[in-house]
């Protein structure tokens, strides 16, 4: 059977991974390679690289980083932000990615998600959902990247995924904002709503703080993957022992 | 002699690339059939969606070209799928290399499709020589939506709800549904092994 997956994810920003609190006050926690190379070794099951600044800065990701990390692991890896187009994707899965993430330009033209699936297939394309409760409703937000240019989008969570998916999204990573950085546990009641319109795997994110975090997340939310990424960072859990605790709690693992 | 790789124009093939060169193999990328001279053993790497792929491979004359060939040859995700005789992916006809058909994948009860993680291998043939080392329990990296149903070609499966054709094995031609260049240690042996073997 499938195996449920540990996914750190690396912020990065102008080459380096960074992590803040609340998408803010971002900190240098270190260079791309040395870490991907650290998580692979440590039994991470995949990697996102995650370019916070790309959509708000209207630049995108530069492969040189992504071939970079593509020559040394040998574990799969996602490329997030900024990618605006079948070109931009292109060239982030040709230089070693296995999978882009669309977030921001899939808010501003839905319909990338629909030539993203048919020029690379489904599985190729992730969308990143950034969500919390504005008016009694999960709705998503836009422009997360740069505090200045934070916008609120108007659309419902849970119809963005379902419409998402329509378009030939592979995968869904939802980041639930409210949790982003706390460590307070996973927003189980939110992934357990999306986990009901989610047809495609479904991956947690914000708010790992705790091995039994990620054991509620699996249980509860039956997502199919949880990412985390300041507690990886930081040293707070290292995957290896997680995954060995997870194993013995019932959790299905790959060792 | 070395792998010859071979670039359809619309693969990926990077993470291979990257993984044989890990794996201290000798390799060229071949995009076209007239390049085999040379080479002792071929890849054929994912490509996207299979019409597409199949058509840039009759364009190039690959079809003809591996219909007449027997060095060992490796076909990796969807490269594997093109190797049977049809796909349900668009419903098109592929290279015909080996018997049976890829058909949609149904995803489990509780499961969600496509099939993408990390999964155990169940070896069926103990003497399938792209296995050597590697165990019953490996797990190995997936991501697919079609596949093809075991049968008498199946060398190991994996369990996605019902048994899913990981490797299969027909003469000199074998394909593997997960994709060893992101597989870890299991999958380098798996490269490792393709490079070696005598069929």
């Amino acid at each position: 059977m499938l195996a449920r997956r540990i996914i750190p994810c690396l912020d990065v920003r102008d080459g380096r991974v960074v992590k803040g609190v609340r998408f803010r006050d971002h900190e240098d926690v270190g260079d791309i390679v040395d870490l991907a190379r650290r998580y692979a070794r440590e039994g991470a099951d995949e990697l996102v690289f995650y370019d916070i600044a790309a959509s708000a800065r209207g630049r995108t990701v530069e492969p040189e980083w992504v071939s970079a990390v593509a020559r040394e692991l040998d574990i799969p890896f996602c490329v997030a932000g900024g990618i605006r187009s079948v070109d931009d994707a292109r060239a982030r899965l040709f230089a070693g990615a296995d999978k882009i993430s669309v977030n921001t330009p899939a808010l501003e033209d839905p319909a990338i998600i629909d030539r993203l699936a048919a020029e690379f297939g489904s599985q190729c394309v992730v969308l990143g959902v950034d969500s919390r409760i504005i008016e009694g409703a999960w709705r998503v937000h836009q422009y997360t990247g740069d505090p200045d240019k934070t916008v609120i989008g108007h659309r419902r969570t849970l119809d963005w995924i379902a419409e998402g998916i329509d378009r030939g999204a592979g995968e869904v990573v939802l980041n639930c904002m409210d949790q982003d950085g706390v460590r307070d546990g996973y927003d189980i009641e939110q992934l357990q709503a999306v986990r009901q319109v989610c047809s495609t795997p479904l991956i947690a994110s914000g708010g790992a703080g705790r091995k039994e975090h990620f054991k509620s997340v699996f249980e509860l939310a039956k997502v199919e993957g949880a990412l985390a990424a300041s507690v990886f960072h930081k040293g707070v859990i290292e995957i290896g022992q997680l995954k060995a605790w997870l194993g013995g709690e019932g959790i299905r693992v790959r060792p | 002699m070395s792998i010859g790789l071979i670039d359809t124009g619309c693969a990926n093939l990077a993470s291979v690339r990257f993984a044989l060169e890990r794996a201290g193999l000798t390799y060229r990328v071949i995009d076209t059939p007239a390049r085999m001279a040379g080479c002792d053993r071929f890849i054929l790497p994912g490509v996207g969606a299979a019409g597409p792929a199949m058509r840039r491979l009759r364009t190039a004359g690959w079809d003809q070209a591996l219909a007449t060939d027997t060095r060992p040859l490796l076909g990796i995700c969807l490269g594997m799928q093109m190797l049977f005789e049809r796909s349900a992916e668009g419903e098109v006809a592929c290279l015909g290399l080996i018997p049976g058909a890829i058909e949609k994948l149904p995803p489990p009860a509780d499961g969600v499709w496509p099939h993408m993680g990390w999964n155990a291998l169940e070896i069926l043939d103990p003497d399938e020589p792209l296995l050597a080392g590697i165990e019953t329990g490996e797990h190995v990296y997936f991501v697919h939506g079609f596949y093809a149903p075991p049968g008498p070609v199946t060398a190991a499966v994996c369990d996605y709800g019902r048994p899913v054709s990981a490797l299969v094995r027909h003469r000199h031609i074998a394909g593997c549904q997960f994709h060893p260049e992101r597989s870890g240690a299991a999958g380098a042996r798996i490269l490792a092994n393709f490079a070696m073997s005598s069929r």
